[in-house]
């Protein structure tokens, strides 16, 4: 952003000003993430960088608490992270199928009563998550269902439809319903045209609020919390556990696995919403 | 002639309005039909459960099941003198059946609630009664303790006869109903929960007032940086949105712990004396400094798709009818910008309101929040009802808080970036 040349020096120096404090909030966005990364390849047991590290000493660095994390003995973190594929990848597929069904429900001009079915639906991600675990929990003791993988699945779904409700309503909110007519008028039948016709124009935002649902399954700490028994460990509680009783670098491996995967998922997201648009025809 | 018009047909006969109607309705249905699996699965397994919290919170039917003939004998009691031989031998009836049941513990517990005391004559009692002659059933309780023959002892158990009660409401604002049934508060230095509420909403509002503060100069730059910028700018707002929250709160772990990066930066630059490190951790300032940067994503992005449909020339045109870029501004820019902010600001307050995970892990005993208490009763001292109560009244705050964003804002306008 360079200013015009006539610009009178203290609005110049209010203009630094402003893009400091700019720098400074991104800084201060960014950089917590960035300390784990070299912190999780410390070849020593700290949590603080040593003066090997400093000086970047080649012997300073070290992959041992990556093979702790992968080898190491009694390790929670391999039955974790198959727990928690396992319970994201179910409840996507369960929030991403009856959040989009909902969606053209929502989306049809002829729903009734259709701000408060909106707001129930959409409820679980404005009540606060400890009120939703403590709900859940109550409703999953009487179904026989505390401590189980079914009901970790049914709880993620609870809170990961809303996303998916929302996305693809936004999606639908662009669509042109004279494309279904056309192909109605043309014999094919409603399934058929939402296979064909509907379903791959709303895919971006089908996936987008799918990712959303995944994100929230497997990173969601506190329903499980009152769910887990030890049998359904996921890493979240791991990393819990571990943050509680004792900072070990071996989190940070985890965690820096865990930020690869985020920024993954985040490129992916990214991609899918500018194709959305493009779809949509919104062009900026 | 208004009567002869004819009413417009099908080609089948049925009047048009009634073939509209018919087919109006039809369209409902399939479009409710798409929405109800979704609508009937959280009404099931969410809307219901929240609902059961509700009757959890109020239900007291345990001690009213326990002695119920008890209960039925005091009816006619004044509750000023001792109830007569009556009350006594209805009491001594359902003890037994509690002790034959074992049960009489979970009686102690409850009434112990009520009025402390009462677990060690409980237990007095259950050894005496084994010896108990038939009849005069009042002299024989009387003389295991002296606080059988104490009415308030009597009168604490009267108050437990009604199956609903709003005590763990009470109970959630530090207050009790005293002997004489009047809500009183609770000593000065038991009052935990007040403090905790208070703090509650304290953090929450700083932490929505920093992440405000934060944010509005690095959405305004977002939106006004051109396209290939921003879009590199985008990611340091959305990585950290899209990370876990573990992965975050860790790194705010190792930053601010003594021995820290913070500390030694502090230490580099002279601001405090090496083995003067203040305590950053396990206070308020953990809670803040990291909720804070937890929250920030969720302020920038409301404002951010705000501030991008604010044209660029509505400033050049205050600045053209001789305004300053500062008068401009706060004329024309952030005016257009208030949406924005209620949005970002409601959804931070409703987020950090409800706050549990970072607090319980940086904020130690001083940061911690409301939502700590309710798991703490939730999973140590398993009083659900307790907890039920605090839910809902943390509840009942956050759709105040979201009526008023809906009033605002409007539902439709909640905004995933």
């Amino acid at each position: 952003m360079a200013l015009p040349k006539y610009t009178e020096p203290h609005y110049r120096i209010w203009h630094y000003i402003y893009l400091t404090i700019c720098g400074a909030v991104f800084f201060f966005l960014i950089a917590p993430l960035f300390v784990i990364f070299p912190l999780s390849f410390n070849a020593e047991e700290f949590l603080s960088f040593s003066d090997g590290m400093k000086s970047l000493d080649p012997d300073a660095f070290s992959l041992r608490w990556y093979k702790d994390m992968i080898y190491g003995t009694k390790n929670p973190w391999g039955l974790a992270a198959k727990n928690s594929f396992i319970i994201a990848i179910f409840a996507t597929i369960g929030s991403v199928i009856l959040g989009t069904v909902a969606a053209l429900g929502l989306s049809s001009r002829h729903m009734p009563y259709k701000g408060l079915i909106m707001a129930v639906l959409i409820s679980p991600m404005i009540v606060p998550l400890i009120i939703s675990g403590v709900a859940i929990f109550f409703f999953m003791a009487k179904a026989g269902l505390a401590a189980t993988h079914t009901g970790i699945v049914l709880a993620h779904i609870i809170l990961g439809t809303p996303f998916v409700v929302i996305t693809v309503t936004a999606t639908l909110s662009g669509f042109d319903h004279s494309v279904t007519r056309a192909a109605a008028s043309l014999g094919s039948d409603p399934v058929n045209t939402f296979m064909k016709i509907t379903l791959p124009l709303i895919l971006p935002g089908v996936i987008s609020g799918g990712l959303f649902a995944f994100v929230t399954s497997f990173d969601e700490v506190v329903v499980v919390l009152f769910l887990a028994g030890l049998e359904n460990t996921t890493i979240p509680i791991q990393m819990w556990t571990g943050l509680r009783e004792q900072l070990s670098p071996t989190i940070l491996a985890v965690a820096t696995c865990l930020i690869i995967l985020s920024t993954l998922i985040l490129v992916t997201a990214e991609l899918l919403r500018r194709r959305s648009e493009r779809l949509r025809g919104i062009n900026r | 002639m208004s009567s002869e018009i004819k009413q417009i047909l099908t080609t089948d006969g049925i009047p048009l309005e009634v073939s509209l109607k018919k087919a109006e309705r039809k369209n409902k249905i399939k479009a409710f039909l798409l929405v109800a699996p979704l609508l009937l699965f959280l009404i099931i397994t969410y809307v219901f459960p929240i609902g059961d919290m509700l009757f959890r919170s109020i239900d007291d039917k345990m001690v009213t099941q326990m002695l119920p003939k008890t209960f039925k004998a005091m009816e006619n009691w004044d509750g000023q003198e001792l109830p007569d031989e009556e009350v006594f031998a209805a009491f001594h009836e359902d003890f037994i059946k509690l002790v034959e049941d074992k049960r009489e513990g979970k009686l102690s517990t409850q009434l112990n609630y009520t009025k402390n005391g009462f677990k060690s004559i409980i237990k007095k009692l259950r050894r005496a009664s084994k010896k108990f002659e038939e009849g005069n059933y009042k002299e024989q309780i009387m003389a295991v303790h002296k606080r059988w023959a104490d009415v308030e002892y009597w009168r604490a158990i009267q108050r437990r006869a009604p199956e609903f009660t709003g005590q763990k409401y009470l109970k959630g604002m530090d207050m009790y109903v005293n002997e004489e049934g009047k809500i009183v508060s609770v000593e000065e230095d038991r009052r935990i929960h007040r403090v905790l509420w208070l703090r509650t909403l304290e953090i929450a509002f700083f932490v929505t007032v920093f992440c405000f503060l934060m944010a509005y100069p690095i959405a305004h730059l977002l939106a006004t940086l051109p396209m290939k910028y921003s879009n590199l700018l985008m990611i340091c707002v959305l990585l950290p949105f899209w990370t876990s929250l573990l992965v975050r709160t860790a790194s705010w772990m190792i930053l601010l712990q003594q021995q820290g990066i913070v500390n030694d930066f502090f230490v580099g630059i002279g601001l405090v004396a090496d083995d003067n490190r203040p305590e950053m951790m396990y206070n308020k300032t953990g809670s803040y400094v990291a909720m804070t940067q937890i929250l920030l994503p969720f302020m920038v992005l409301p404002l951010y798709s705000v501030m991008k449909t604010i044209s660029p020339s509505l400033m050049r045109a205050g600045k053209s009818l001789g305004g300053t870029p500062f008068v401009a501004f706060w004329k024309v820019y952030f005016p257009l910008t208030i949406p924005g902010i209620g949005a970002g600001c409601l959804l931070v307050f409703i987020l950090a309101i409800g706050y549990y995970i970072t607090p319980a892990l940086v904020g130690g005993a001083s940061g911690t929040l409301i939502s700590n208490q309710i798991a703490f009763h939730m999973k140590s001292t398993l009083d659900w009802s307790f907890a039920s109560a605090m839910g809902l009244m943390l509840l009942s705050g956050v759709l105040v808080i979201y009526w008023l964003y809906n009033k605002i804002v409007g539902i439709d306008n909640i905004k995933l970036g």
